[in-house]
């Protein structure tokens, strides 16, 4: 067996345009997908995530390169071939049966006794808490139950992988939030690797051991959630990803992995490097997520001074708009840790920013 | 209060014109159908005054001659249908797959045929499969024939008149249905793991069966009662309910005995399709 579930190398699809020409949805992507794994393809719509996850499950065959599921190619094996099961955005339930109808529909394409199919029917539905709905239809289910339906329909045929594509998108923020963690759970107790295609960065920090951040049919960033959000390599993936501020400066130099960058010609701030080859003068980004910043009354030694233009109470936290030059705003997060008349700072005061100088970015522009 | 009685006063109201329209048009013509039918022709058409009641012509209907019209009227519309439906439904499939922008443009190349006459169009098939038509031209200009093919005046030219006459019956109906079929349903029987076979049988057929159950019963019915085409492409030498029907009333001046046939064909179609309805219904229950 490989050591992988399932592999991209090199993978392209392009579609043809109205005007006959060739639109690439995806560009040679080359993923590895380990056994197990809650794997997650973020990206905006059009970004070719869904086309990555469809080529995967057999819909749609690449223009170029290779899909390897379990270590064998599937050039152009149909779906129905294939150790896969999906998950559709809009669940693509066969409204003219029944719930049991639907998760059984696998198993008897399979050929699997019935006594058989009853046993993993229930099982299944079990798993996703719908115990005793066998008789409903699906349009007497709500969205959630229908969005279990689905997964008991994937998940009963016992795939090698289990692809999601936006399977919540239709749910509403709390729903959204518990079904979550329950994918979670139940990934954990099948033990069956896991693609999920979101836009909800969020939602693939929630859930993801790893996540590809995708654009424009490539891959920009891969790694665990932290890695993504603490080291973006790119403007894209920095600002796709939370909150974060960018202020476009010029390099002044870099020692010890710690650069000097310098904004409007003014202000000099220092940052960790990203990038080792970075030269004196280039023009680059610097990044740093705005609850990474501290706020104080008082000048501190290398701290940087601004005026409050604009705060926002948000609940857990105030979001805080400062001046610091005359053409760069950062944008700063503090907890509300206190009581709320306790919160610190008001509308034009002179406040002082200062930040481990480890968490700010340097991107190249 | 006020609002819901004077709702109700009203509606008989709304309804009188149509009312009016088929108990003038269709109920009382009918009835006079039923009661021709009943009673002694007259000498040069009509009926004989004074009216003599008599059973005699639904007697003469239970002929074999005439029942083995009655039949193969019956067995020449259930080929017409199946061949609509079997041509109609990929045509329809692929009018729903073309680009929204384009399927109107498309949906109105299969009504064109509607601006033509339907008398013109057949007189045009007939044409087209005549000894020296095109048809034959071409398969004895392409030596796959060494002598022109009789084409005409048997029932392959009538069916296939019928099956040109109403195929955008079937098509219509049935393009409605799989407008309206959500295709990722396709996509998810074949990830279950169905060949594009089973996917078809078990998930495309039954939930775009009402298109075809309305496409069947929209040329069935008109088809089995068909005079036109039968008379021009069977040249009278293929014999339907329509053209006996249509010859009482001219040649033969026989009104009773065509007033009985007619509604001998009207009672056959109604408990036809009443059955059909009902079966085609119970197939689409849960399993």
């Amino acid at each position: 067996m490989s050591d992988y579930a399932v592999e991209l190398i090199g993978v392209s699809k392009s579609f043809p345009t109205s005007k006959g020409e060739q639109i690439a949805a995806v560009d040679r992507i080359s993923l590895s997908i380990k056994h197990g794994e809650f794997f997650s393809l973020l990206g905006p719509s059009g970004c070719g995530k869904t086309t990555t996850l469809r080529m995967i499950a057999g819909f749609e065959l690449p223009t170029e390169g290779e899909i390897r599921i379990l270590g064998e190619s599937m050039g152009e094996t149909p779906p129905y071939q294939r150790r896969v099961n999906i998950v559709f955005q809009n669940y693509a339930l066969f409204p003219h049966m029944t719930v049991y109808g639907n998760v059984a529909f696998g198993l008897e394409m399979d050929k699997i006794p019935s006594p058989e199919i009853r046993e993993r029917v229930t099982e299944a539905l079990r798993l996703v808490r719908l115990p005793g709905m066998e008789d409903r239809r699906p349009k007497q289910l709500s969205g959630g139950q229908q969005q279990r339906v689905a997964l008991a329909r994937a998940l009963v045929k016992r795939p090698a992988v289990l692809l999601l594509d936006e399977p919540l998108g239709a749910l509403d923020l709390k729903l959204r939030k518990e079904m979550q963690l329950e994918l979670k759970h139940i990934q954990a107790e099948v033990g069956i690797t896991f693609i999920y295609v979101t836009h909800d960065q969020e939602e693939a920090l929630t859930m993801s051991d790893r996540i590809a951040v995708m654009s424009e049919g490539q891959v920009l960033q891969l790694g665990t959630a932290a890695e993504i959000y603490e080291s973006p390599l790119s403007r894209f993936v920095a600002d796709f990803i939370g909150e974060t501020n960018f202020l476009d400066g010029e390099l002044e130099t870099v020692r010890d992995g710690l650069a000097t960058v310098l904004v409007d010609g003014t202000l000099r701030l220092s940052a960790g490097s990203a990038a080792s080859d970075l030269r004196r003068g280039q023009p680059i980004i610097l990044t740093v997520r705005p609850e990474k910043i501290s706020l104080h009354s008082r000048q501190l030694d290398g701290a940087v001074a601004g005026q409050i233009e604009e705060l926002v109470y948000i609940g857990t936290d105030t979001r805080y708009q400062v001046r610091v030059s005359e053409g760069s705003r950062l944008v700063v997060r503090v907890q509300n840790s206190g009581s709320a008349d306790q919160a610190g700072f008001r509308q034009g005061d002179r406040v002082y920013l200062t930040w481990d100088p480890a968490v700010a970015r340097i991107l190249v522009r | 209060m006020s609002v819901r009685t004077e709702r109700r006063s009203r509606g008989p109201l709304i309804v009188l014109p149509a009312a009016l329209w088929l108990i003038l048009f269709f109920t009382l013509p009918l009835l006079i159908v039923v009661a021709i039918s009943l009673v002694e022709r007259g000498r040069a058409g009509g009926v004989k005054l004074p009216l003599v009641f008599t059973l005699e012509y639904y007697q003469r209907l239970v002929d074999p001659l005439y029942l083995g019209i009655f039949w193969s009227s019956i067995r020449i519309g259930l080929i017409v249908t199946g061949a609509c439906v079997l041509v109609g439904y990929p045509m329809a499939l692929f009018i729903s797959r073309v680009a929204p922008g384009r399927r109107n443009a498309v949906l109105l190349l299969v009504m064109i045929p509607f601006w033509t006459n339907f008398l013109v169009r057949t007189y045009a098939m007939k044409l087209l499969l005549s000894a020296e038509g095109v048809v034959n031209n071409l398969l004895v200009g392409a030596r796959l024939v060494d002598a022109p093919l009789n084409l005409l005046f048997n029932n392959f030219a009538v069916i296939l008149g019928l099956v040109y006459g109403y195929l955008p019956f079937a098509v219509l109906p049935m393009y409605t249905s799989i407008e309206k079929f959500d295709l990722t349903l396709v996509e998810a029987a074949a990830d279950l793991g169905a060949n594009l076979r089973r996917a078809f049988l078990r998930i495309m057929l039954p939930l775009t069966a009402p298109g075809i159950v309305a496409s069947v019963i929209l040329v069935f019915v008109p088809v089995v009662g068909a005079f036109i085409t039968p008379d021009i492409m069977g040249g009278g030498k293929v014999e339907m309910i329509g053209t006996l029907i249509n010859r009482q009333f001219g040649v033969a001046r026989n009104w009773p005995f065509g007033s009985a046939m007619s509604l001998a064909l009207m009672a056959m179609v109604v408990v036809g399709v009443v059955y059909y309805l009902r079966t085609s219904q119970e197939g689409e229950r849960p399993l």
